[in-house]
């Protein structure tokens, strides 16, 4: 939205309308602070101070939260603020040239604000538009298939200040692009028909589908209750594993949940992970785009298998977009009773789902920080145990999946377990979405029984000359032309989905720098390995960028990688450096052709460091020159 | 008898819900940390304390203690890591001993003479964060902030003040304080607070007393970090 900023009188009345619209919660902080920050598009000391007070949470507090995320900001930026993604697809399409003319066109600098308060141009991290890139966001709304002419456009349309919802519709035209559907994305599912396939199963076993949320065996199950158990049962007999990257097993998860001590006051919580944050991943957005109802209604059968009451999409920021279409299809659930009270018209079977949005902040996908995340706070990972399913949300027993886990098991529901664990391979049943991007004729979502060879994904989606492909981000691994017959699956390559292709063109030394870059600026800061490791990381690969390099770098990499691995908090810092030891021992030419210096060489450059006063100066004479130790101008 | 578990080779006996690093302090084995005080819950983000527990590195300050563990901790594998993150800590921020005021009073000080640490090896970041002078009885001198958050534990759990917080992410995070100043002048920050008396570093210091004792004559000056902890708990034994 395109709005002037109001005045201090107007403000604090709007700010304390958003807060009791959030009913006066402070658990609910990061959702306040995000419709705060779209009243003037940042969080003045007025709105921290009006805040503050309303909430009763010091301003530490406040500042605290609205610090840690990107999307927030407690200085003014401009009117119009557009986001280049800067993923390395993104990049590959052109977004760095298309992005300096938007600046030379606009006349603000990079990171920074014009000087009327108009606009500020920026990057931000991948916004999971890579088979439509170059991508940007304007205003949170998302444009994809970005060109000169389309930049020259925005240029003129910001320029004339005419407001972004104002903008023509076919510049926010998002293709879901699927190219190869299956039991997913082909079914063809009527809502509410997994929950009467659960109850019917129930029924069949003599047992009778009861309310959910008073149950589990430790609060002492009335005898013949199996309805809920039933249920896991499917779910355990479908080997159904977490698509988040992590694989872990749902069944585990579920019961795990489902047997957590329930103190009097509390409810069990189920949380969809819709914070799609992994580079070069967008499955999810399709899936939420296409199949919401398949979505809700796993949901709302793990509520039912777990016992729980309440339950939470946490959509990342950069899908902000996607959130109107999602809040129709709930409404119509809760009209059609496969939400809310008595669901079904079964008493007491009661479960609702709310939208939680995110704000720029690529560690809320990793399920504790996201949880803190949930609860309004500053997205850094817990320490554990305890765990989630016994200490989650609120302290509440709580599963977290992600957004594709739970449409499997609407179909596990829908189908029985014994029909999912049949599909794919032995150790990993089922269909797996690809989010195929980079050098290929037809990006887009392929969605594949488990076992699909990385060989079978190149040939569909027509490429040549392949050089490498990345399976699952920049957290994943990086596969060479010699291992494409290996296969997408939990016992070879597990992904959580992305599935980013590079031809014979490309510098795998810029993808790793782009990736190690990715992380520098994703890291929490909560631990010290992770928050300094990272950014000597991408201090080392910039030095290898400037032909500084030497072998003595390379055993740097190595001695960070392994600090980084053992010492880190989370995963972030664990799989930080896999990038760049997985092309170092790949792709090892397209290191040593920076590395110009076999010995040690300073990264410091005495004739670099004169460039400020040359350019005050405005000398650049030889004289105003050094030479460097190698002889020649630098 | 208490349970034990085994920290490199030597039985330490526990109570039920103790850390690693509170049992082994117990009983008068030193290991390195700088995010930890006693007083308060555990932290877990400086990753000094990180041992491994059968094999498997994890930190000592959250890590409860179970029977008949293997924990290995003063290990040159590990005391070098130690000292990798210590120079890490370093780097990070503005840290120049020789001019500080809390030089010999200072735990990453002490801690990097404990782990032989010689150089800081990797480039400064040379950040630049501006000090605060504005409280009439104390500085805060943000150059030397390792983000241990003891200031902000104790003003919120201690104090009840929440005079302190971490903001910003990634290498970007950084202390503030509860003022819309942004001055510690404008907080209700007192000398007497228990947030003024944990800071680990040089960030939060008492004017007008930088000096009173002579370097040489300091804390760590006399007694090694390590050496510190075996002597309270033979301190507390006695």
């Amino acid at each position: 939205m395109h709005c002037l900023e109001p005045s201090e009188a107007a403000l604090r009345p709007l700010v304390a309308g958003i807060v009791a619209q959030h009913g006066g919660d402070a658990s609910r902080m990061l959702q306040i602070l995000r419709d705060i920050q779209s009243l003037a598009g940042w969080i003045s000391p007025v709105a921290v101070d009006v805040l503050s007070a309303e909430l009763a949470v010091p301003r530490t507090k406040i500042e605290g939260v609205a610090g840690f995320y990107s999307f927030l900001s407690l200085q003014p930026r401009g009117r119009y603020r557009i986001l280049f993604s800067d993923n390395i697809t993104d990049r590959m399409l052109g977004s760095t040239a298309l992005m300096a003319r938007l600046c030379n066109s606009l006349w603000v600098e990079q990171g920074k604000t014009s000087e009327e308060g108009l606009v500020s141009i920026d990057t931000t991290s991948c916004t999971g538009l890579c088979d439509q890139g170059p991508a940007l966001l304007v205003n949170n709304r998302a444009m994809g298939r970005l060109t000169a002419e389309r930049i020259d456009q925005i240029a003129e349309l910001v320029r004339s200040e005419v407001a972004v919802d104002a903008w023509p519709d076919e510049f926010f035209i998002i293709d879901d692009n699927v190219q190869r559907a299956d039991i997913l994305l082909a079914a063809d599912f009527q809502p509410g028909a997994a929950l009467q396939a659960a109850r019917q199963r129930a029924h069949a076993a003599g047992e009778g589908m009861m309310a959910s949320n008073t149950r589990s065996w430790r609060e002492g199950l009335p005898a013949g209750l199996g309805g809920p158990a039933a249920m896991l049962d499917e779910i355990k007999r479908a080997n159904l594993r977490g698509r988040g990257g992590a694989g872990f097993t749902t069944g585990l998860k579920w019961e795990a949940c489902r047997n957590a001590p329930l103190p009097a006051g509390q409810q069990r919580i189920v949380v969809c992970n819709a914070d799609e944050g992994e580079p070069g991943t967008f499955k999810d957005r399709v899936l939420l785009t296409r199949q919401a109802d398949l979505v809700f209604e796993g949901m709302t059968v793990a509520a039912y298998a777990v016992g729980a009451t309440r339950g939470f999409v946490y959509l990342r920021g950069e899908y902000a977009y996607l959130r109107p279409q999602l809040e129709t299809v709930l409404a119509r659930r809760r009209q059609d009773k496969l939400l809310g009270r008595d669901i079904l018209g079964i008493l007491g079977a009661d479960f609702d789902i709310e939208i939680h949005l995110g704000a720029g902040a690529y560690v809320c996908g990793e399920e504790s920080a996201l949880i803190e995340s949930l609860e309004g706070k500053r997205g850094t990972p817990r320490n554990r145990p305890p765990f989630p399913v016994t200490n989650g949300y609120l302290d509440q027993p709580t599963i977290v999946n992600n957004v594709e886990t739970f449409a499997a098991a609407a179909l596990i529901a829908l189908h029985g377990g014994d029909w999912y664990a049949a599909i794919g391979t032995r150790h990993s049943a089922g269909s797996k979405l690809l989010s195929v991007a980079g050098d290929c004729a037809r990006p887009g979502i392929y969605e594949y029984p488990f076992g699909v060879s990385i060989r079978q994904v190149l040939d569909a989606c027509g490429t040549t000359k392949v050089q490498a492909v990345q399976v699952s981000g920049p957290s994943g691994i990086c596969v060479a032309p010699d291992e494409f017959d290996r296969v997408i699956a939990f016992e070879d390559i597990p992904t959580a989905g992305a599935f980013t292709i590079f031809d014979s063109t490309r510098d795998m030394f810029e993808v790793a720098r782009n990736y190690v870059h990715f992380f520098q600026h994703e890291s929490c800061g909560f631990c010290t390995p992770c928050r300094v490791g990272t950014s000597l990381l991408k201090n080392l690969m910039d030095k290898l960028a400037r032909g500084c390099g030497s072998p003595y770098d390379f055993a740097e990499i190595e001695k960070l990688n392994q600090l980084l691995q053992s010492m880190s908090h989370c995963g972030l810092g664990h799989t930080a450096c896999n990038p760049v030891l997985d092309t170092i021992a790949k792709f090892r030419p397209a290191y040593e052709a920076r590395m110009m210096q076999r010995d040690f060489t300073p990264a410091f450059d005495l004739d670099q460091a004169l460039s400020q006063a040359r350019q005050m100066t405005g000398r650049d004479d030889a004289a105003a020159h050094l030479q460097s130790e190698q002889g020649g101008a630098v | 008898m208490n349970p034990t578990f085994e920290l490199d080779g030597q039985a330490i006996s526990f109570a039920e819900g103790q850390t690693i690093l509170q049992a082994a302090t117990t009983a008068g084995v030193y290991i390195p940390h700088l995010c930890y005080h006693p007083e308060f819950k555990p932290h877990g983000s400086c990753k000094l304390c990180t041992v491994k527990v059968n094999g498997r590195q994890t930190a000592a300050c959250t890590m409860r203690a179970a029977l008949g563990m293997k924990v290995e901790s003063n290990c040159e594998e590990i005391n070098a890591e130690r000292r990798a993150l210590t120079q890490m800590l370093f780097v990070e921020g503005n840290h120049f001993c020789p001019s500080c005021e809390k030089s010999g009073h200072c735990q990453l000080q002490a801690t990097a003479y404990h782990l032989g640490m010689m150089s800081p090896h990797y480039d400064h970041f040379f950040p630049n964060r501006a000090v605060d002078a504005s409280h009439p009885e104390f500085l805060l001198d943000f150059n030397r902030c390792i983000l241990c958050s003891l200031c902000v534990r104790a003003s919120r759990d201690v104090d009840g003040k929440n005079v302190f917080a971490l903001s910003g992410r990634g290498i970007k995070t950084h202390l503030i304080v509860n003022a819309r100043s942004g001055r510690l002048a404008d907080t209700d920050f007192a000398a007497t607070d228990k947030a003024a008396a944990v800071c680990p570093v040089g960030v939060i210091l008492p004017k007008r007393q930088g000096f009173a004792v002579p370097i040489g004559e300091r804390p760590y000056d006399k007694v090694a970090i390590g050496a510190a902890t075996t002597v309270r708990a033979e301190e507390e034994a006695s």
